[in-house]
């Protein structure tokens, strides 16, 4: 029994080391992040198609002057776990952002649903593709830098940067993009700083994650029937062993 | 097929008789069946089989995996990302496989330290263990490979941070790392010959796991008492030990199934907890991460390495750098592990019966998780030294304690056989029946 105790104060702490650890490489130094909470969060968390559609409104109006979004193809705004948009909205859209590609002729011609949102490199701004995922607390870490802005700046060898407190080092080059009078929300929602916060984080959290609602609903299933097999096999084994710790 | 009295298999007249004349493939599934396991085997000893499954998950996953993967500097990247997004059920068969990896290492860490408390490395299972610190050699240099593979930053830049260590070695060193990287620098060489490496490397594991279990089954299993079930006639093994079907089978199934309900809150609900995120930015050799760590289950031997340092007063004295120094020390703490058999010298197996070295043991556990955690911290501070003290304990614990304290210790007493523990245990009255009082408990007042 003593030894049946040390093992699992081993499995215990083998656990919580692996937590520890983790913890130490995944915290991003000292900064502050926001207090904000998303529907995806949680294991029966989804998204909220209305803010991943006012979030692809700020990403075209505002994000994609210079980040770019390379693995994300169109057709996927029209995902029922993501934005929803219908196949002629995913074609408006394209058509209305003017996004071209370079047909096996080297023109330039319309983009098509099958394709994917351009790289963006001319302003050295990381891709958005998987940002939310390339950064400890991804969407929350996105919604604090945009709101982090405390107004100082300072220039530096030519480089302007903006005080952040949610950035490492406090330090940020990129201007502050969001100001709460960004975009006119095609679903009518008055947009202030934290709601265009809100749903750009949302909508890049979608982009590096889109098959998150999936993955989370198969964990569901998956858990509750390891749990039912888990409780079915611990009876059989005790069956099956009760001859032999209890001869008659 | 092993030293265990087993009963003879008879196959039935006909197919089965003539197959079994030109190969004896009923008669191993007989013995593999009806393999006699000492009936008091703990919940410590589920993790082999665990790692068996671990295994054909990975086999299987990364397999179909590699179906979609490809190899480049740029194509490595974007078609993980076409597996994670594109690939019907990609995102699953990736994030298994990752967390897989994990799981695989949390229960071989399990099953290591299960045979260092019970001390199931002692004669006659000097190569049984052996093979199995080989198994854990290969699989770490399979789950730094694949871990490469997905050539983001931290694939980039952990793969230029270990190759390099080869660069300490005296001479050859130059020219060692320049013929593993296949050119001047880590690069699309580099990553394709990972790639075909973490391919071939799983089936070597695999054989080497047919060894282990074949050297396992020819000198059977240990028990928490550390004392041998009786091998003399078939009679007293039947009171030793179980048929490994259906008694071990269903166990291991049932601690199977509770360890697979982790595995599975992790893929499905935290599947990046376990990596790194700078692993989802594209390789650049121009840009260095702020902190390169390796995954958390090299943590340890990490710490190990980067605890060698230039100013320790011992390196001063030592003919070479403190480089090779930290890569001497990482290996030797790893190669340790294969000497144990003779380094030990009680004489009894299982720590249960050892007053002293159980204190010792779980110095060395707590050790462990004190190295896995300053390895994952920067080295700066405290930490130096912190990891400095946990390397000294790794190698004082197997070079010092582990020989001086079998010798000096008073082992208590053990059962006399692995029978008479389990009954017991459970109250068993030899003969089968139950301990006086339970038996009345279970009479009918007269």
């Amino acid at each position: 029994m003593e030894t049946m105790k040390m093992i699992k104060s081993v499995l215990a702490s083998l656990a919580l080391a692996c937590a520890m650890t983790t913890g130490a490489f995944a915290a991003g130094g000292d900064v502050e992040h926001a207090d904000v909470e998303f529907s995806f969060e949680g294991p029966f968390g989804a998204y909220d198609r209305a803010a991943l559609q006012r979030g692809l409104q700020i990403y075209q109006g505002i994000c994609a002057g210079c980040h770019g979004m390379k693995f994300v193809a169109f057709r996927t705004l029209a995902d029922e776990n993501g934005p929803g948009l219908s196949e002629d909205q995913v074609k408006a859209f394209i058509a209305e952002a003017g996004y071209e590609v370079e047909d096996a002729s080297g023109e330039l011609v319309p983009a098509k649903t099958y394709d994917y949102f351009p790289a963006v490199t001319n302003a050295g701004a990381p891709d958005m593709s998987l940002l939310a995922k390339a950064r400890a607390d991804g969407a929350v870490h996105i919604y604090s830098i945009l709101t982090g802005y405390t107004g100082e700046e300072k220039e530096i060898a030519g480089t302007t940067l903006y005080e952040n407190k949610a950035y490492p080092g406090g330090w940020i080059n990129m201007a502050p993009p969001l100001w709460g009078d960004d975009v006119e929300y095609g679903d009518g929602t008055e947009p202030t700083l934290e709601r265009e916060a809100r749903d750009i984080s949302q909508f890049l959290m979608w982009a590096a994650e889109p098959t998150m609602i999936e993955r989370k609903q198969a964990g569901i299933r998956n858990i509750v029937f390891l749990l039912i097999f888990a409780v079915l096999l611990f009876f059989v084994n005790r069956r099956i062993w009760a001859n032999v710790k209890h001869p008659e | 097929m092993g030293n265990i009295p087993q009963e003879h298999y008879e196959p039935k007249p006909g197919a089965a008789s003539w197959v079994e004349e030109r190969l004896p493939i009923g008669g191993l599934i007989s013995h593999l069946q009806n393999f006699p396991t000492p009936k008091n085997l703990n919940y410590a000893y589920v993790f082999g089989g665990i790692l068996v499954l671990f295994l054909v998950i990975q086999i299987v996953t990364g397999i179909v995996l590699s179906m979609h993967y490809q190899v480049g500097d740029e194509a490595s990247f974007r078609s993980v990302e076409h597996i994670m997004r594109d690939v019907n059920g990609g995102w699953l068969l990736r994030y298994a496989h990752a967390n897989g990896a994990s799981f695989f290492f949390i229960a071989v860490y399990a099953h290591i330290f299960r045979g260092l408390y019970y001390g199931s490395y002692k004669a006659p299972r000097e190569l049984l263990w052996i093979i199995g610190v080989l198994i854990y050699v290969v699989m770490m240099a399979t789950a730094f490979m694949g871990y490469v593979l997905p050539w983001g930053q931290m694939s980039f830049w952990g793969a230029k941070v270990i190759t390099s260590l080869f660069g300490a070695i005296p001479l050859v060193g130059d020219s060692l790392t320049t013929w593993l990287w296949g050119g001047p620098a880590v690069g699309e060489a580099t990553l394709n010959r990972m790639f075909s490496l973490h391919y071939l490397l799983p089936f070597v594991i695999a054989g080497l796991t047919v060894l282990h279990i074949w050297a396992l089954h020819h000198v059977g299993n240990t028990n928490p008492t550390g004392v041998e079930i009786r091998k003399d006639s078939i009679e007293n093994v039947k009171k030793d030990t179980v048929p490994f079907t259906p008694y071990i089978a269903i166990k291991d199934l049932y601690a199977i199934v509770i360890f697979l309900i982790l595995f599975v809150a992790f893929t499905f609900f935290a599947p990046n907890y376990l990596g790194h995120p700078d692993n989802y930015i594209e390789a650049n050799p121009l840009v260095t991460p702020a902190h390169i760590v390796p995954e958390w289950y090299f943590l340890p031997f990490y710490a190990i390495l980067r605890a060698i340092t230039d100013d320790l007063w011992i390196m001063m004295i030592m003919p070479f750098t403190a480089k090779l120094g930290g890569v001497l020390a990482m290996f030797g703490a790893i190669a340790v592990l294969a000497f144990v058999p003779w380094l030990d010298t009680s004489r009894v197996r299982s720590t249960t019966y050892r007053p002293i070295y159980r204190w010792w043991f779980l110095l060395l556990v707590i050790d462990f998780f004190v190295l896995m955690w300053v390895g994952g911290k920067p080295a700066e501070g405290i930490y130096p030294i912190i990891a400095l003290i946990a390397t000294a304990y790794w190698f004082i614990h197997f070079l010092i304690v582990l020989p001086v304290v079998g010798l000096i210790e008073k082992p208590l007493a053990r059962p006399e056989t692995v029978e008479a523990a389990f009954n017991e245990k459970h109250g068993i009255k030899p003969g089968g029946d139950k301990t006086d009082a339970e038996a009345s408990a279970l009479q009918p007042a007269e």
